[in-house]
């Protein structure tokens, strides 16, 4: 029964002992079909009020504008472009895990892969807020679309935010289709095992006639194939294009060739410390120790901590530039970053994302639940950070010292900001309540099969 | 209740239903006949129903009331709906001649400021005066104006402004007050003559003057007073103690190759400020073939504008500048000068070059005194002026400008003192506001209480009106009929541009219903003066000569031969010898809401102020050292205290202030007078006293509880740093004249400027018109009237003070201000800066819908409609010029703001980006006449409002494609450059380097050498 440990030596199992088929798709399945646990109302709930408070937000974006937040004339973009980016970012892991890590043939994404997509689509749902409601007037912004239209207008293709617009939304298409392909068969299993008429008519239409032929199956790996080809050069290029709406711009901290790779890399720290924010406490409340082992955590740490390393070594080069170009400009704004107003942020964010992660070089960090979860947390609160220095104190002393300016949100910058963890928090409670948050098919592909025949 | 209620009583609702409850029957129809007639009930129906107040039925019947009542009901559920009224557009049936439908008309104008008057175009567009330039073809004007000026167009349609006549607050009518009026003042003239006393403020205007004589003829126990808050009294004073009678000294700079200014900004105040600026530039600029310039040494008290042009500063309290006034005389050999003492320190070397350069230039120099000089400064300028020979081709004097020249703060004291001796019947206070801005020592208000009967014409019902029964609505100089003199004496005639908006009148008016003939039109009263004084042949077409002009040829002052007399020079250094110890406070007229007169006004309350670049407040300016001596930083409040009277203000550091002096603005602190104005800053009158209207001594300054935040629109809390990295980014470059002379190139050995061949792709190519604009830092006061010409030009928005100090701040230009140096003795530099229209332009690229976009004649144009407001444009723009409507600024609502508006430029709602356009209108508006010529612009045909308006001529605009153009002369010169040219934006607006010009071998700058630690300080 017993995996075979000199078979596979040093390596913990991505999946718990003593499980077959039948037991994978019982305990998975069973989280949406048992009574709906009394503190899941408390945390939709919680989150819903969040949400309440978004759309209070965006009425008075929409009746009042955009100076109710802290914008100004130096610092015209703030939190919203921060928020957007963060978002975009943390969405990052969802995909390298399903995409890269499955064409890279890494069984153990598969407990967590199903999750990770869904958190990708909410971050990415979350995040295509932003553009859309931190332009000065909202209801133009179909303007960035091309579309044929009477005024014979045309997008300007030079405009990064045009690239936006073809990223985003390109990503946010391919990763709902991912994700629902995925999820198909899974459909198929709860309309199976569903007992409740209505529930199996949803999940009937949902599982779009799934019957497990062999042709189906077929055509189900081909297509998720493709969909994981199609999937894997977006980790790369959204993340770079969002990098260019910086990098395009002269202002200095921002105009930096680096930036592509350097926002990829931060991407992918993102988004794992966010899976990890999410995974440790669902491992615990649904119980899912035997799906989501120490191995999982292990690895995800590892991944951040390769992937930190890389965003370190942006930062040293952006300072090390500076120096180098000899451009007073650049080291008036690393100057101002280090030392000026807005120096605590910057050296937080030297801590979160720098100097905290390190302590995964040590294997009982990694391991521990608990501590890989604390560390996950200083990461979100870092990748904050860092888009918060990167947007705020490289405009708010720019080019003339006479324009010079300070910036600070209010609350309703807070209150948006809030509001979307919210509105993710929402979509992520509706989403374990409703669909299996781990794959069950896949799990069962991942079964030690020949031993537990024995 | 069918009885008469007591006349005056208010009308108490509940009181009256209650009345109401208890008739019946016919009686009750005769009872509301009688509430009707109740003036309460008709302020009531008025504030309610303007219109039908008039058409209030004799009598009316059960049936009728009813059917009424009924309609009204009806009506007024009617107007509650949101839906548009249907609006027509009627053509006219007979089309005035010359006026043509989007083509505005100009006509000639005054605006009268302290007494005096600019010569003005206005222009309007359908009969509404929309904007206001100078009149070139005045003989006392330049074509430019101030920002008072430019400003007085938001004052002409401010909602705020009085609109009823009212009698203890009650709504009348005007006939109700010329009929009043006149009853009361015959009653009293019966009995004893009428004791009757005009307060004015400084009138220059001979009609009006006249007037006031006709009235005072018929009541001769009557007085008339000035009181102008920050009038000229040191000047008339002076004058009357050193010649012995009433003249007016007038400066002209054109030939004043070295000029002393004593505690003196004569660039931005004073009547002849326009002109001395114009004049000072002109001498100061540098041009190829001519590599003079003229010197400026500026002693100031309070940091001024002159003073940061100045080659040779010397900071000195305000109860010294008179020492070095003497100090200085005493070198150059005034008689009576001889008993002046010494100073010592870095002012005798300072004294020594300034006598020196002076002596020197006998006859091509000038020694100006400031208007917030004390009136020993002033007589010993008038003596050092006639050692000089400076009278006569520098100074000249001239029979008074002024209408009756008076010591104001004695008259003021006089007419108190009277007033609490029950020595005045009827007070008449036509315009100023003294209940606001008499001496605070003299209880002007309460001694007010003791006149009979008080009357009040004023733009706004402010404080004084709150003193007085009667107040009547003043008419606004471009709804008025009336003349005044400019600075010269030349006559400038005042034509309304528009029927009284708010039905103000006239002084001239609102006097004549007083006189024997009664009430007459000020149109009448002004043509019936000059048909008096230059008969009535031929009067129609000079009349209209005038008109069509704007002013009365040949009616400057004559000149008055005067001489200082010795003792006046003897007593003006025995004044100087005293200085007091311990902290001095100055009162100075606020720079831009003046004495309190323009509270109201946003352009100006949002106007950053020079050198501090506040907006919407005034503040306790002082020193650094002293600031660091009693630990005093920005916003804190302290208490100053003079003579026991106190005031609690913000402090707020000013670099470059002499030690131990506390400047204040005065004009803040408005209690009535509009909601614009109302609780901004902090009254400075309070303190001030009529023996000493601009330096108290003795004061006592403590730092106080709290702090008041203050909206200034360049961040103060880094000055060093700030100037530190203007200079490392060399974007205000400044030279002296020397180095000028050796180095012509030194300007360019600044910055870096890259190759234009060095691109990716090849320029594109401007056949046409390429249009560029050059400003010439040298000559760049930094008065703001470019910023406020373009403010009323572009129908930007103000607002508000929250918003300015979020950084939010629309204007299109602002100035941005550069210290350099000691925090003590800084030097300080104006930069305006507009949008740079540059070639290869940041903001287009970047912008996602192509809503800023290049011209075919180099403009960089901003599409309103298109824009969606992303901002990437102005986080792209490293000039910062642009603005973004983060809210909805723009004034949509109150329909009298609407007719303010230039038609020609769109009102930018929220959401929207916005910047200069080079006034892209007017390039337009110009290329339809001349296209209609078939021929080109010419040269000069465009010209942008800030250029317009500028006194000193620093900003020249036109098609850089023309080699002959003053633009491409100017770019063409070595001290061209454009700011941040190595980002290669290729900006179409570049600077001329600053020159200055200190005296050489003077061991230092003076001011403005690059290698200047400002090291001419007073010890």
């Amino acid at each position: 029964m017993s995996v075979d440990d000199r078979m596979v030596p040093h390596k913990p199992a991505v999946i718990a002992p003593g499980h077959t088929s039948a037991t994978v798709s019982d305990q998975i399945g069973e989280i949406v079909f048992r009574k709906t646990p009394r503190w899941w109302y408390f945390a939709f709930g919680g989150s819903f009020v969040l949400v309440m408070l978004l759309l209070m937000a965006l009425t008075k974006l929409l009746v009042e504008g955009t100076g109710i937040w802290g914008l100004n004339n130096p610092v015209g973009w703030g939190f919203a472009i921060i928020n957007f980016v963060w978002w975009i970012g943390i969405g990052h892991a969802g995909t390298l895990i399903s995409a890269i890590l499955l064409l890279l043939r890494q069984e153990w994404r598969t407990s967590i892969n199903r999750f990770a997509e869904a958190m990708t689509l909410f971050a990415v749902a979350c995040a295509g807020l932003y553009p859309l409601i931190h332009v000065g007037r909202p209801w133009l912004a179909y303007w960035l679309l091309p579309y044929p239209n009477t005024m014979g207008m045309w997008p300007q293709f030079r405009s990064p935010l045009v690239w936006d617009v073809f990223a985003v939304s390109t990503y946010a298409t391919v990763s709902l289709l991912f994700w629902y392909v995925g999820l198909i068969p899974d459909l198929a299993t709860l309309r199976d095992r569903s007992r409740s008429p209505l529930k199996q008519k949803i999940y009937g239409m949902l599982a779009m006639g799934w019957r497990g032929s062999a042709a189906h199956w077929h055509n189900y790996e081909t297509a998720y194939l493709l969909l994981a080809g199609l999937a894997t050069p977006l980790v790369v290029s959204v993340h770079t294009v969002v990098s260019f709406d910086f990098a395009v711009g002269q202002l200095p901290g921002w105009h930096a060739t680096i930036f592509p790779p350097y926002f990829v890399a931060g991407a992918i720290f993102a988004g794992f410390a966010m899976v990890l924010t999410l995974a440790i406490p669902l491992r615990a409340v649904f119980n899912l120790h035997d799906f989501i082992t120490i191995r999982h955590i292990q690895n995800m740490c590892k991944v951040m901590l390769a992937t930190g390393l890389i965003v370190a070594y942006g930062y040293l080069v952006e300072i090390f530039m500076a120096w180098y170009s000899g451009h007073w400009l650049e080291q008036f704004m690393i100057l101002n970053r280090i030392t000026g107003p807005y120096r605590y942020h910057w050296w937080a964010l030297i801590l979160c994302n720098i100097l905290v992660v390190q302590l995964l070089w040590i294997r009982r960090v990694r391991t521990n639940p608990v501590t890989a979860w604390i560390i996950a947390m200083f990461v979100n609160v870092g990748m904050w950070l860092e888009r918060f220095v990167i947007v705020v104190t490289s405009l708010h002393r720019d080019f003339l010292p006479s324009s010079w300016g300070m910036y600070s949100g209010t609350f309703w910058d807070w209150a948006t900001f809030i509001g979307s963890i919210g509105l993710f928090l929402a979509l992520l409670f509706l989403f374990l309540r409703f669909l299996p948050m781990i794959s069950i098919f896949e799990m069962r592909t991942i079964l030690p099969k020949g031993e537990s025949k024995s | 209740m069918s009885q008469g209620r007591p006349a005056g009583a208010r009308l108490e609702l509940a009181d009256v239903r209650r009345k109401l409850a208890d008739q019946r029957g016919r009686e009750f129809w005769r009872s509301l006949d009688e509430l009707a007639g109740t003036e309460e009930f008709e302020e009531l129906l008025h504030r309610e129903f303007p219109r039908e107040a008039a058409s209030w039925p004799e009598s009316v019947d059960r049936r009728r009331f009813l059917q009424l009542a009924g309609a009204s009901l009806a009506l007024g559920g009617l107007t509650a709906c949101t839906r548009q009224p249907l609006e027509k557009i009627v053509p006219y049936v007979d089309q005035p001649e010359i006026l043509v439908p989007g083509q505005p008309l100009y006509y000639a104008t005054s605006f009268v400021h302290g007494g005096y008057a600019t010569g003005l175009l206005a222009e309007s567009h359908m009969g509404r005066p929309t904007k206001v330039e100078g009149n070139p073809d005045h003989p006392a004007g330049t074509g430019a104006t101030d920002l008072f000026a430019q400003a007085s167009i938001l004052g002409l349609y401010d909602p705020d402004r009085s609109q009823v006549v009212r009698e203890l607050g009650r709504i009348r009518t005007w006939d109700g007050y010329f009929q009043d009026s006149r009853e009361t003042i015959r009653a009293l003239d019966a009995v004893g003559g009428a004791r009757l006393r005009i307060l004015t403020g400084t009138i220059t205007s001979p009609t009006l003057a006249a007037m006031i004589g006709k009235v005072l003829s018929e009541f001769p126990r009557g007085r008339w007073h000035q009181y102008e808050a920050a009038g000229r009294h040191s000047a008339s004073a002076a004058s009357r103690a050193a010649f012995g009678r009433d003249v007016e000294a007038v400066y002209d700079l054109t030939g004043a190759e070295i000029v002393v200014a004593l505690d003196a900004d004569f660039l931005t105040e004073g009547p002849g400020r326009l002109q001395h600026a114009r004049d000072f530039a002109r001498l100061r600029r540098i041009r190829r073939g001519k590599t003079s310039m003229n010197r400026l040494y500026s002693v100031e008290s309070a940091p001024t504008l002159t003073g940061t042009l100045a080659d040779h500063r010397l900071p000195v309290r305000g109860s010294e500048v008179a020492g070095v006034a003497a100090a200085l005389a005493r070198r150059l050999g005034v008689a009576g000068a001889s008993g002046a003492s010494e100073l010592g320190g870095g002012a005798a070397d300072w004294i020594a070059a300034a006598a020196e350069d002076l002596r020197a230039h006998a006859g091509r120099s000038v020694v100006i005194p400031g208007e917030c000089a004390g009136a020993e400064v002033h007589t010993l300028c008038h003596a050092i002026n006639e050692v000089l020979k400076n009278v006569g081709s520098t100074v000249r004097h001239i029979e008074p400008v002024v209408a009756e020249p008076s010591d104001q703060l004695a008259s003021i004291t006089e007419l108190v003192e009277d007033m609490n001796a029950g020595e005045v019947d009827v007070l008449m206070i036509l315009g100023g506001n003294p209940a606001y801005d008499a001496p605070a020592d003299l209880g002007f208000k309460e001694a007010t209480l003791k006149v009979g009967q008080r009357i009040r014409l004023s733009l706004y019902e402010d404080e004084t009106s709150e003193y007085c029964q009667w107040h009547l609505p003043a008419a606004h100089y471009l709804e008025s009929w009336g003349d005044a003199r400019a600075h010269d004496g030349t006559v400038s005639l005042i034509q309304p541009l528009i029927e009284p908006l708010y039905g103000g009148k006239t002084a001239l008016e609102a006097l004549s219903a007083l006189t024997e003939e009664g009430k007459r039109p000020a149109y009448d009263l002004v043509r019936e003066h000059w048909g008096g004084v230059v008969g009535a042949d031929g009067f129609e077409q000079r009349w209209r000569r005038w008109l069509h002009d704007g002013y009365l040829p040949e009616t400057a002052a004559p000149e008055a031969a005067v001489s200082t007399s010795v003792e006046a020079v003897e007593d003006a250094v025995a004044a100087a010898a005293a200085t007091g110890d311990g902290i001095e406070l100055l009162f100075r007229p606020d720079p831009t809401i003046w004495d309190g007169r323009f509270a109201n006004n946003g352009w100006l309350q949002e106007c950053p102020k020079p050198l501090t670049k506040l907006t919407w407040d005034n503040a306790a300016l002082l020193s650094p050292a002293l600031a660091e001596r009693l630990g005093i930083a920005n916003e804190q409040m302290v208490e100053l205290t003079v003579e026991g009277r106190s005031l609690s203000a913000p402090a707020w550091i000013q670099p470059g202030h002499p030690d131990n002096s506390v400047t204040l603005h005065l004009g803040y602190g408005r209690r009535r007078g509009g909601k614009v104005g109302e609780g901004t800053g902090f009254d400075a009158y309070a303190l001030r006293a009529a023996r000493t209207p601009w330096l108290a001594t003795g004061v006592t300054l403590s730092p106080a509880a709290g702090s008041y935040r203050l909206a200034s629109t360049q961040l103060h809390s880094n000055i060093e740093l700030e100037g530190r990295e203007a200079e490392k980014r060399h974007l205000v470059r400044t030279g002296t004249l020397d180095e000028y002379k050796k180095h012509p190139e030194f300007v360019h050995h600044m910055g870096h400027s890259p190759d234009p061949e060095v691109a990716l792709f090849p320029a594109w190519e401007y056949d046409g018109y390429a249009w560029g604009l050059a400003v010439d830092l040298g000559s760049c006061t930094g008065c703001n009237a470019c910023v406020i010409a373009c403010q009323s030009e572009n129908n930007i928005p103000v607002v508000g003070k929250e918003q300015v100090a979020l950084g939010r701040e629309m204007q299109w230009i602002r100035i941005d201000r550069y210290y350099q140096g000691s925090l003590d003795h800084p030097e300080v530099h104006h930069q305006p800066v507009m949008c740079m229209h540059c070639e290869q332009a940041p903001c287009e690229i970047v912008c996602p819908v192509a809503a800023t976009v290049h011209s075919d004649e180099g403009l960089n144009e901003m599409v309103y409609n298109r824009c969606v407001g992303t901002r990437y444009c102005a986080n792209n723009c490293p000039y910062k010029v642009r603005r973004f409507n983060f809210l909805l600024y723009s004034d949509f609502e109150t329909p009298v703001l609407k007719m303010m508006r230039n038609p020609d430029v769109t009102v930018r709602s929220r959401g929207v980006m916005e910047k200069c356009s080079y006034c892209v209108q007017r390039i337009n508006q110009a290329r339809v006449a001349a296209r209609k010529d078939r021929r080109q612009l010419r040269d000069g045909e465009v010209r942008t409002a800030c250029q317009q308006a500028c006194p000193t001529e620093a900003i020249v605009f036109g098609d850089i494609n023309d080699p002959d153009s003053e633009v491409s002369r100017w770019k063409e010169e070595k001290l061209n450059y454009g700011i941040l040219e190595e980002l290669n934006t290729r900006p179409r607006t570049t600077y001329l380097a600053k020159l200055a010009n200190p005296r050489p071998g003077s061991g230092n700058g003076g001011g403005h050498g690059p290698t200047s630690e400002g090291d001419d300080h007073v010890g």
